[in-house]
């Protein structure tokens, strides 16, 4: 048997990519139809915003965020981003780098916000200074920031880049220790409450794969390199995981987290300790807060009054310590 | 033919005259966390790659 390209499932012209768990092959053209219909399937299922709607899209370099925020532009959703430098070397200036142009050449509105010059430390030195792992200072930042620019900008939703890969692997941690808590909550849209804006997850039915392939075609230049901060992160080891499963049995990842929200997600409805105490307002910045100062503020805290530290360090010490 | 690989950053030199789908597997990097960009196109997984060709492992999984 002579091997024939492999023809486009829609248009029969040659594939660029294959998608076992469509059982089809794809063109350039339909590929990116492909990626759209699922994003609006994502947005109309699961209730999550109009086209009347202001969007503050959390944009990283990455292939997931800036993929969201194209697709958004070309649907016809209004959608400014938001980039936090977080002073991880090289890969923060590379990553900030394709987020600048990306905007620039699309002339979209960006927020930038820089941890070191806006609040005078950087992940590196966060991490060093409260003796924790980098990405735990990361992500209270960027979660803290985040909201905040979507609340005092008027904004009606945050969007993030979160993919069904990533949706799956945390699945996957939390439902191997039972954590009932964090289930209850692992749901595409947050809605808003308290002072916290609503937040919406649009890719969570497409693929890592599909997400970088739809940049590839699309013509986005994205940052490739990984943070060095995520090397050992143990969602990289549930993805692979997951990956050996879908291999051996294409559509099991989408099954595994799309069935969860429809099958479980229901009965957890109300399991979260929500009621995890009077949420008041941070007496320094505002935040809503269980406390009387907000976790951020305690970070800026200690992080800022700490001497600047080189990533070089903290990659050491954790290359040490694996 | 040249094979760009990622993490880290390499090229190495692999005789052509296999598919997309075979490559990955002699290099032992799944299918369903790369892509294959050849002389600067996407080809899905059945395509024969020849010993002229430029390809290009990208990996996708992201752990941030
Ligand atoms: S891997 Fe960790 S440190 Fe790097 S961007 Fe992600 S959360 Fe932040
Ligand atoms: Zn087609
Ligand atoms: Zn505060």
């Amino acid at each position: 048997m002579t091997a024939q390209p492999s023809r486009c499932r829609s248009c029969k012209a040659p594939a660029v990519i294959d998608l076992p768990r469509h059982n089809a092959n794809f063109c350039a053209e339909h590929l990116v139809q492909l990626c759209n219909r699922q994003m609006i399937k994502a947005i109309a299922d699961f209730d999550m915003f109009s086209r009347a709607d202001r969007l503050l899209v959390a944009v990283s370099g990455g292939k997931d965020s800036l993929a969201v925020w194209d697709m958004l532009i070309e649907s016809g959703y209004q959608a400014d981003g938001l980039y936090i430098g977080l002073g991880i070397g090289e890969y923060s200036e590379d990553s900030g780098g394709y987020v600048q142009r990306f905007a620039h050449e699309r002339n979209l509105h960006l927020v930038t916000i820089d941890l070191r010059e806006d609040y005078g430390y950087d992940v590196p030195t966060a991490a060093v200074a409260t003796k924790r792992v980098p990405c735990s200072a990361c992500g209270l930042s960027k979660r803290r920031l985040f909201d905040k620019a979507a609340v005092d900008g008027g904004y009606d939703a945050v969007v993030t880049g979160h993919n069904l890969d990533d949706e799956a692997a945390v699945l996957f941690g939390n439902t191997l220790r039972w954590e009932v808590d964090y289930l209850a909550r692992q749901l595409p849209v947050l809605e808003a409450r308290d002072g916290f804006p609503k937040k919406c997850k649009p890719l969570v039915r497409l693929t890592e794969r599909e997400m970088a392939a739809y940049c590839l075609v699309r013509g986005i230049d994205y940052v490739v390199e990984e943070c060095p901060m995520a090397a050992g992160n143990r969602h990289l080891g549930y993805k692979e995981a997951l990956n050996a499963i879908e291999k051996q049995s294409p559509g099991s990842k989408s099954a595994f987290y799309l069935n969860f929200l429809s099958k479980m997600a229901p009965l957890l409805d109300g399991q979260s300790a929500a009621a995890q105490g009077e949420v008041g307002e941070c007496e320094r910045c505002g935040a809503p807060t269980t406390g009387d100062v907000c976790a951020f503020c305690r970070l800026v805290e200690k992080s800022g009054t700490h001497e600047a530290v080189p990533v070089e360090m903290v990659l050491k010490k954790h290359r040490r310590r694996h | 033919m040249k094979v760009l690989l990622r993490n880290p950053k390499r090229e190495i030199e692999v005789p052509g005259g296999r598919s997309v789908n075979r490559l990955l597997d002699d290099l032992e990097l799944s299918r369903e966390a790369h892509l294959i960009i050849r002389n600067g196109t996407l080809v899905p997984g059945d395509t024969r790659l020849d010993d002229t060709d430029v390809i290009e492992v990208r990996p996708v999984i992201s752990g941030g």
